[in-house]
């Protein structure tokens, strides 16, 4: 085990894994905000845009989005973050990673919008904000508050997820590197666990806290 | 009658095959309080709401202070700014404190500064009696101190005209009162206000007119002393005859 830690950079993958985790989650975030504010927007074809996105998005595995961001986006329509193919793969994981989860991001926020009670729109307009005003400033904070939870589990799954960027990244992250040293040193149980561990780290004080905020910023009515 | 204010004519409305709202033509001068009464599923929620675009027409004109009702968009926001509405539910933000509830219109459509914005916001929830509660979230205050902090939310857009939705129908009978005393005294500061309500004693005591509703056409119109002692048409008599009996 010591050894394993000794001969491979375990900590720097997890590391990658980690800023995998933290842009992606930050770009999933607004992009999927974007698409939500879309979807119940009064356009009917920025409404159509949306549910177009989520409905393709979600369906496709990340692998398949995976590798076509380098066999398909860098090689075919030269479409290179960097000329240096590690960097290049790191920023297509980034960006797939956010398009991929964007989409459940959505509809997180959308279904926190339907809890809120039509009366606050309604309200809000009254007042005389605009569609961008009242969204901004009544119902996606409230709906936010709604969407704690389900963000929660699109923010653990996504941080998950990114062991999938190993197909472009190879052992620069942790399932890579979990992969080679099983490859060199044989497959052993205390090598999962150890990863898994690592994987426990990230996420369960995550649900933790998650479950906390979503009951202490719940929205009293 | 004053220079009338807000004028409807001929407005029509459907939801699906019903038709709500059946050549409906108001007008209503400046400084005038007109109720809204009728039996339910008479349309008068609908020509309310109509009033500032929270429900479409098809067909006829709204006019507010000269200006036509415009569809969507910027210029339905900047009209919507002066037009106060107070809903049955009170609709107030509840992610915002009291405070922030009355000046989030000010602040953002008025672009008023934010010491100004909650210098005036306090001015009138001490004029409706919740100024102790400014830092409260508006689930920790009972029905009445909502219902009077979104008519407070409204007024600190200066409206030209403040729409009343049914205001008291979700309130126990001792709330009842705070709010009608506050729309008494508005009443009485010379606010145009039209107003849904079934609370005939606020009728007699603020309002200059009448207007009774019935299948989505206006029935009758009247001053209150006139039409609850003696009412002319027939559907008015009825609909009297069932809510004075209690």
């Amino acid at each position: 085990m010591v050894d394993i830690l000794r001969n491979y950079d375990v900590i720097g993958a997890f590391w990658v894994t980690i800023q995998l985790s933290a842009l992606s989650a930050v770009g999933a975030l607004v992009l999927g905000t974007v698409v939500a504010v879309f979807r119940v927007s009064p356009v009917g074809v920025l409404r159509l845009l949306g549910s177009l996105y989520v409905n393709i998005v979600r369906n496709t595995p990340l692998t398949l989005l995976m590798v076509f961001s380098i066999l398909g986006l860098t090689y075919i329509l030269h479409l290179p973050f960097s000329e240096s193919a590690s960097r290049n793969a790191y920023w297509w994981a980034v960006v797939m990673l956010s398009v991929y989860h964007a989409a459940f991001v959505c509809e997180a926020v959308r279904s926190g919008v339907n809890t809120i009670p039509a009366g606050q729109a309604e309200a809000a307009r009254s007042i005389g904000l605009t569609f961008g005003q009242s969204m901004r400033e009544v119902l996606l904070p409230q709906a936010f508050r709604g969407a704690i939870a389900p963000l929660g589990s699109t923010l653990i799954a996504l941080i998950k997820n990114t062991t999938v960027a190993a197909v472009i990244l190879g052992t620069a992250e942790s399932a890579g590197t979990l992969a080679e040293v099983t490859e060199n040193e044989g497959a052993s149980l205390p090598t999962f666990l150890l990863f898994a561990l690592g994987f426990v780290i990230l996420t369960l004080p995550l649900g933790i806290a998650i479950t906390h905020y979503s009951r202490r910023l719940a929205v009293q009515r | 009658m004053s220079e009338p204010l807000v004028v409807l004519r001929d407005v029509n409305k459907h939801f699906g095959d019903l038709h709500v709202l059946k050549d409906v033509n108001l007008t209503v001068g400046r400084g005038e309080v007109v109720i809204l009464i009728g039996p339910s599923g008479s349309g008068k929620s609908t020509l309310c709401r109509t009033i500032n675009r929270l429900e479409t027409f098809e067909s006829g004109s709204i006019t507010i202070d000269g200006k036509e009702l415009p569809e969507e968009g910027k210029e339905l926001a900047a009209l919507r700014a002066d037009v106060g509405m107070v809903f049955q539910s009170f609709n107030l933000f509840a992610h915002k404190t009291i405070l922030e509830n009355v000046t989030l219109g000010p602040t953002k459509v008025r672009g008023m500064r934010k010491a100004e914005a909650d210098r005036r916001a306090m001015e009138l929830l001490e004029r409706v009696g919740v100024g102790h509660q400014a830092h409260k979230y508006p689930a920790q205050l009972s029905g009445g101190q909502q219902q009077r902090v979104a008519i407070a939310r409204s007024l600190a857009m200066d409206p030209k005209v403040m729409l009343f939705d049914e205001p008291t129908s979700a309130l126990d009978p001792e709330m009842i009162t705070e709010v009608l005393d506050v729309m008494v005294e508005l009443a009485r500061s010379g606010m145009t206000m039209i107003v849904v309500t079934h609370e005939m004693g606020f009728a007699r005591k603020a309002a200059n007119r009448v207007v009774f509703l019935s299948d989505g056409q206006v029935v009758e119109e009247a001053t209150p002393e006139e039409f609850f002692t003696n009412p002319r048409s027939e559907r008015a008599k009825d609909f009297l005859g069932k809510i004075l009996t209690h």
